[in-house]
């Protein structure tokens, strides 16, 4: 093949814009709008690589994404490099560097990462991001029949919005959103397309698209037709000649040989024609007659082509260029995604749309549903037998997938290996597999299989299709959820600054960032840990406990409810009691665990472990919902409505004292398991003493913004005791001395709370979730695993956590050994001077004293059972020294300070905080018309009853928001919350209903500008178009990996919008924004 | 990526939900009364049928409510979905 540039002509190519690249270490030209296949024809290169399992020569054979051969490594100029590009479709940029590719490739371990094989960073330096779209109808392609569709459906429904997008990286037409390649169809019309920059695969956008209809109109590919010696440089695709010379003036070849078996090749011979490309044959299996091979040079590339014609005789004719066609198979990928089926179609020898999926509004139009212009009528033609004897060896070169080096030989062997199912066929000889999944040979492999089996082809099928129809690289999916700091939302507490200033060590608990441990000069963890345990038992120290879930209980029945879902009994508590809880799951395994107290007759404040806040208020709000809708409670999430700071040691109460004078905190007055509402250093909070450590405890809480002063108010006021700041991994030792269980690492979803020990918070007089499931045979069995101490007899080595238990006389030869447990917690105790251990042990309360093995690779460690209470089993030390605080100096404060969650963050452009603004959760029956009016008086507005709508009251000064049928959000201005709850709970009175003061539970950003609908459509899939989502709405969604309220305000000139976000989440948002605002550029 | 009706929000994306399983599945009154293989039933066993469903969803990040629906296993096709 001599292929080379012409000096005229070329749609796609710019000729006053020359384009310089390197191709394996030469230095090439091509033009603006050249694909790097067309600028290395143009440039004469015809061996593009060497196949990947037999080393034959192979040169470009197609211009579109069928391409199996011209597969390339492209450095872009940026320093990327991305391996397997179809040369057919990326554009060449000035310095990009460009390899061919030979054999199976490989990916060569280097340093920290990968590294690829020309040295690359395989970390992807591309920036890609998503974005959301809604359209009402979807065409996808923009040839004639696409651009057709699309104006007919504009035409016939003017107000709908008709999304037109096209792979092509040159507009087809008007209207046409260029260069966007639809991946796949799935359910209810949700359709996910890449769009990349045209000269660049580091840029790119994934849009993610609801259409309430699709137009596939993805065209048709043209596919060979098989035979010896069929992959040589120079057998191209027919219509891939005209391609090349109508779009990038190259031409192909010079003496040029046509097989065909329809009549689309008629166009092809005039425009090679036109190039100056001499038409040697014309091989017309119409006529009967075909081409039976090739011959080529010592290079492999073709030299001539062997004719059998029609009456028998063979001849040879001396050719550069092949040009193949055995029909066209319609584009019907995306079509079956959403399950559309297909059927075989005489008409043009190929598989088209038949039936829509089961979700329907979907239709083919065009080439891609079987109206190829030009077919004419098709002499079907697979695959022409070997001119010579038909032994096996001769048809080892019939390649049927260049891509995958695969034969008909390897069709053969899969067929006499008995295997059937084309999707077996497929799978066995990996014909399909390739980067172009068998858009081309595909059929022609099916075709082939169903001689072999005596079938119809359209018996047989075609395999499926599976999205993503065209390569698409981790990144680009990964789109916008990139970084540490958005790749997953990194929730921190209000207190994150000091524990960032002071040095602490973060560990991942969900989503929290939560300090590990402060480490001081030089200290490992496990000195710090010990330093910090030591402080709270000897000294003071101090734990920022905001994470752990908290949730208001609210209404008449709220004990009741309790008594339900606690195994034991929440009805009896007094206010101003707080009471520890289990949690069952009705299978009687422990969900959660937490310390209720009782805030008033009808309303308690529930804690919950820090990974189980959502899903126990989703547990709560189940059995609410779907099981006892008539017991009047309601539960409101206020985790973050409060910043907790634990003060904890036998000094705490002088460091509590100091901040609260007003507060009676002698022992007598507020024992332990009690809390009190004070005065914190000035700002009302509560004031809980209850203790995960067993020391004397306090756990402060003020309205979230106030967490950093009053974390620093404490500092200072236990400065003069030492009080030291400790973390999560002392907080677990200190616990675990005392044997109590961390949900979810002493359990696993399948431990009872009599397997914890803990039947005493378990109770026999009332039923609750979980109680039938204790008496089953299973639950009841005496070799439950149950928690237990360890010792290690040397008492300075400490067990790894996980490490499985054996009998010390366990035989560790045999398979398998015999377990009978594992080490689920291990530390390093200050107080005992000694490492311990928990672990779950078959029936292990029975073998307390006894001594178990734990065989480890690098040696047994032996160890004795004891209690799962190591440390102060009595509980001597919960009081700490009552008389301490005598002399305590006791200060009147003038009041915390507050700050903003985004407080000196950086926003974007029209991007801005809005703190402090009061918010009351409001729940009340709105079929109890009475109890509504009373509240419209307070509120002056009447609670919207329209899902995701939003009132303003009369006075302007509130909104507001539904959240629920039974629920609201309403906005004020700063400070107005206290007074509002109060006058709210009064109107409720005995009617159904609850208020909860979340002032602090969210923060809110005003998001402004004429594109902010458009920045929030790039992480919101709530349809935000302005005339379906307006002012007097709002929607409770993700934006990004956050949930929020949000909310459109006025006016309609500029389009403003407010969003309502936790403040945990508030850094993640923001961070969020500021990168999608980039995008807007 | 399924559009699931929310019968308060209307039509939100699956990523918004979280899904409870078959419906219709009672707490039982007084389940002390029920044998062990009756609590059993209750607890673990569940249909899984070709076809019409009826099943359990909670609209978690936007109004927090548990709804019914009937969806067909086979096509996804949700009874008031469009």
């Amino acid at each position: 093949m001599t292929a080379s540039r012409l000096s005229t002509g070329g749609t796609h190519i710019d000729r006053s814009s020359s384009v310089e690249f390197e191709f394996d270490g030469r230095t090439l030209t091509g033009f603006a709008g050249d694909t790097i296949a067309s600028a290395l024809l143009a440039n004469g290169v015809d061996i593009v690589g060497r196949s990947i399992y037999h080393d034959r020569p192979r040169g470009i054979v197609s211009a579109g994404p069928e391409e199996p051969n011209a597969l390339v490594q492209v450095r872009w100029p940026d320093g990327a490099s991305e391996p397997m590009l179809p040369a057919t479709t990326v554009m060449v940029q000035k310095g990009m560097a460009v390899s061919s590719l030979a054999g199976r490739g490989r990916v060569e371990p280097a340093g920290e990462g990968l590294a690829l094989a020309d040295g690359a960073e395989a970390r992807d330096p591309g920036r890609f991001d998503s974005r959301h779209a809604h359209c009402e109808v979807l065409v996808i392609g923009g040839g004639e029949s696409g651009r057709r569709a699309a104006a007919v459906a504009q035409v016939s429904n003017p107000e709908d919005r008709v999304l037109l997008i096209d792979a092509d990286p040159v507009a087809t037409g008007d209207g046409v959103r260029s260069g966007m390649t639809a991946l796949g169809i799935y359910d209810y019309g949700y359709v996910t397309a890449v769009e990349r920059h045209p000269t660049s695969t580091t840029e790119g956008r994934l849009w993610h698209i609801r259409a309430r209809r699709i137009v596939i109109a993805t065209g048709a590919t043209e596919r060979p037709i098989v035979f010896a010696d069929d992959d040589r440089p120079g057998i191209m695709l027919a219509g891939a000649a005209t391609t090349y010379v109508e779009r990038y003036g190259v031409r192909p070849g010079e003496r040029a040989v046509i097989s065909t078996n329809n009549g689309t090749t008629d166009a092809v011979a005039a425009a090679i024609a036109g190039a100056g490309v001499e038409l040697v044959a014309t091989v017309d299996a119409r006529a009967g007659d075909v081409v039976v091979g090739t011959s080529g040079d010592d290079s492999g590339r073709l030299t001539s082509v062997t004719v059998a014609r029609a009456g028998g005789e063979h001849e040879t004719v001396e050719a550069d260029l092949l040009l193949v066609s055995g029909g066209w198979n319609p584009n019907v990928a995306l079509w079956t995604h959403a399950r559309g089926t297909l059927r075989f179609d005489e008409r043009i020898a190929g598989f088209v749309p038949d039936r829509p999926g089961p979700q329907g509004r979907m239709e083919a139009v065009g080439a891609a549903a079987g109206e190829i212009e030009g077919l004419g009528e098709i002499a079907p033609t697979w695959v022409v037998p070997p001119p010579g004897p038909a032994t096996v060896d001769a048809w080892a070169t019939h390649y049927v997938d260049l891509g995958r080096d695969a034969t008909v030989v390897d069709l053969q062997r899969a067929l006499g290996a008995g295997l059937e199912s084309i999707e077996h066929v497929k799978r066995y000889t990996t014909i399909g597999t390739g980067i172009e999944q068998g858009r081309s040979g595909g059929v022609v492999a099916s075709a082939i299989a169903a001689s072999i089996l005596g079938q119809d082809v359209g018996a047989v099928g075609v395999p499926t299709f599976r999205p993503p129809t065209v390569p698409v690289s981790f990144s680009q999916l990964a789109a916008r959820d990139r970084g540490p700091m958005l790749a997953d939302p990194v929730r921190t507490t209000p207190i994150q600054a000091w524990h960032f200033a002071n040095g602490a060590v973060f560990e991942d608990v969900g989503q929290w960032k939560r300090p590990r441990f402060f480490p001081r000069d030089g200290e490992s963890m496990d000195e710090a840990v010990l330093r910090e345990c030591a402080a709270a038992r000897t000294g003071v120290a101090a734990m920022d406990a905001t994470t752990l879930g908290k949730i208001d209980i609210q209404g008449p029945d709220a004990g009741t409810f309790l008594d339900r879902v606690y195994t034991n009994m929440f009805s009896t508590l007094k206010v101003g009691s707080c009471r520890y809880g289990l949690m069952c799951r009705a299978d009687g395994m422990v969900l959660d665990d937490g310390v209720t107290s009782r805030l008033s007759a009808d309303r308690f404040h529930m804690t919950t472990t820090t990974g189980n806040a959502a899903p126990v208020l989703d547990h709560l709000e189940e059995w609410l919902q779907t099981e006892w809708p008539e017991l009047r409670v309601h539960a409101t999430s206020v985790t973050e409505q409060w910043t907790t700071v634990a003060v904890v040691g036998p000094r705490a109460r002088e460091v509590v004292a100091t901040l609260t004078p007003d507060l009676d905190i002698s022992n007598d007055a507020f024992p332990f398991m009690t809390w009190r509402e004070a005065v914190i250093a000035g700002t009302p909070g509560r004031v809980f003493r209850i203790s995960f450590s067993g020391e004397l405890s306090f756990e402060l809480n003020v309205p979230a913004w106030h967490g950093l002063a009053l974390w620093e108010a404490v500092m200072a006021a236990g400065e003069p005791l030492g009080i030291t700041p400790y973390g999560t991994e002392a907080m677990h030792v200190l616990r675990a001395e005392k044997g109590y269980p961390i949900i979810g690492q002493e359990t696993d979803g399948t431990m009872t709370p009599q397997d914890l020990g803990m039947s005493w918070a378990v109770s026999t007089k009332k039923d609750f979730i979980g109680r039938r499931s204790h008496t089953r045979p299973d639950t009841s069995r005496a070799d439950r695993k149950q928690l237990v101490g360890l010792l290690p007899l040397d008492s300075g080595t400490l067990l790894p956590e996980g490490a499985q238990l054996v009998a010390l006389d366990a035989d560790l030869e045999a398979t398998p050994v015999p377990m009978l447990g594992h080490v689920t917690s291990s530390y390093r105790s200050a107080a005992l001077g000694r490492t311990f251990a928990l672990a779950l042990v078959k029936g292990g309360r029975d073998r307390i004293g006894q001594r178990v093995l734990a065989p480890l690779v690098e040696g047994s460690i032996e160890a004795e059972i004891v209690d799962s209470v190591v440390f102060d089993p009595e509980n001597t030390r919960r009081d700490g020294d009552p008389a301490a605080i005598e002399g305590t100096r006791r200060v009147t404060a003038a009041g915390l300070r507050a700050h903003s969650p985004l407080e000196g963050v950086e926003l974007p452009a029209r991007v801005r905080e809005l703190p402090f603004l009061a918010q009351v959760d409001l729940r009340a029956d709105p079929s109890d018309a009475a109890l509504m009016a009373r509240l419209t008086e307070v509120i002056g507005a009447r609670a919207p009853t329209e899902p995701n709508t939003a009132v303003v009251s009369d006075d302007g000064t509130r909104h507001v928001l539904w959240l629920g049928p039974d629920e609201w959000l309403i906005l004020g201005e700063p400070g107005t919350a206290p007074p509002l709850e109060r006058a709210l709970r009064e109107a409720i009175g005995a009617g159904r209903g609850a208020v909860v003061d979340v002032s602090a539970n969210r923060t809110t950003l005003s998001v402004g500008g004429p594109r902010a609908r458009d920045l929030l459509a790039f992480g919101c899939s709530v349809d935000l178009d302005e005339r379906r989502f307006k002012p007097g709405m709002c929607a409770q969604t993700l934006l990004a990996r956050a949930n929020v309220i949000i909310v459109p305000v006025g006016p309609a000139v500029e389009p403003a919008f407010r969003l309502l976000v936790r403040p945990s989440f508030a850094a993640y948002l923001a961070a969020w924004l500021s990168d999608a605002a980039v995008g807007l550029d | 990526m399924l559009l699931i009706p929310c019968p308060h929000c209307g039509p939100r994306d699956e990523t918004e939900f979280k899904y409870g399983g078959q419906a219709g599945i009672p707490y039982p009154a007084n389940p002390a009364a029920l044998t062990d293989a009756e609590w059993v039933e209750y607890l673990f066993l569940r249909d899984n049928p070709k076809g019409a469903w009826r099943e359990r969803w909670v609209h978690s990040a936007g109004c927090r409510r548990w709804f019914d629906i009937t969806r067909d296993t086979l096509t996804n096709q949700f009874e008031s979905g469009r």
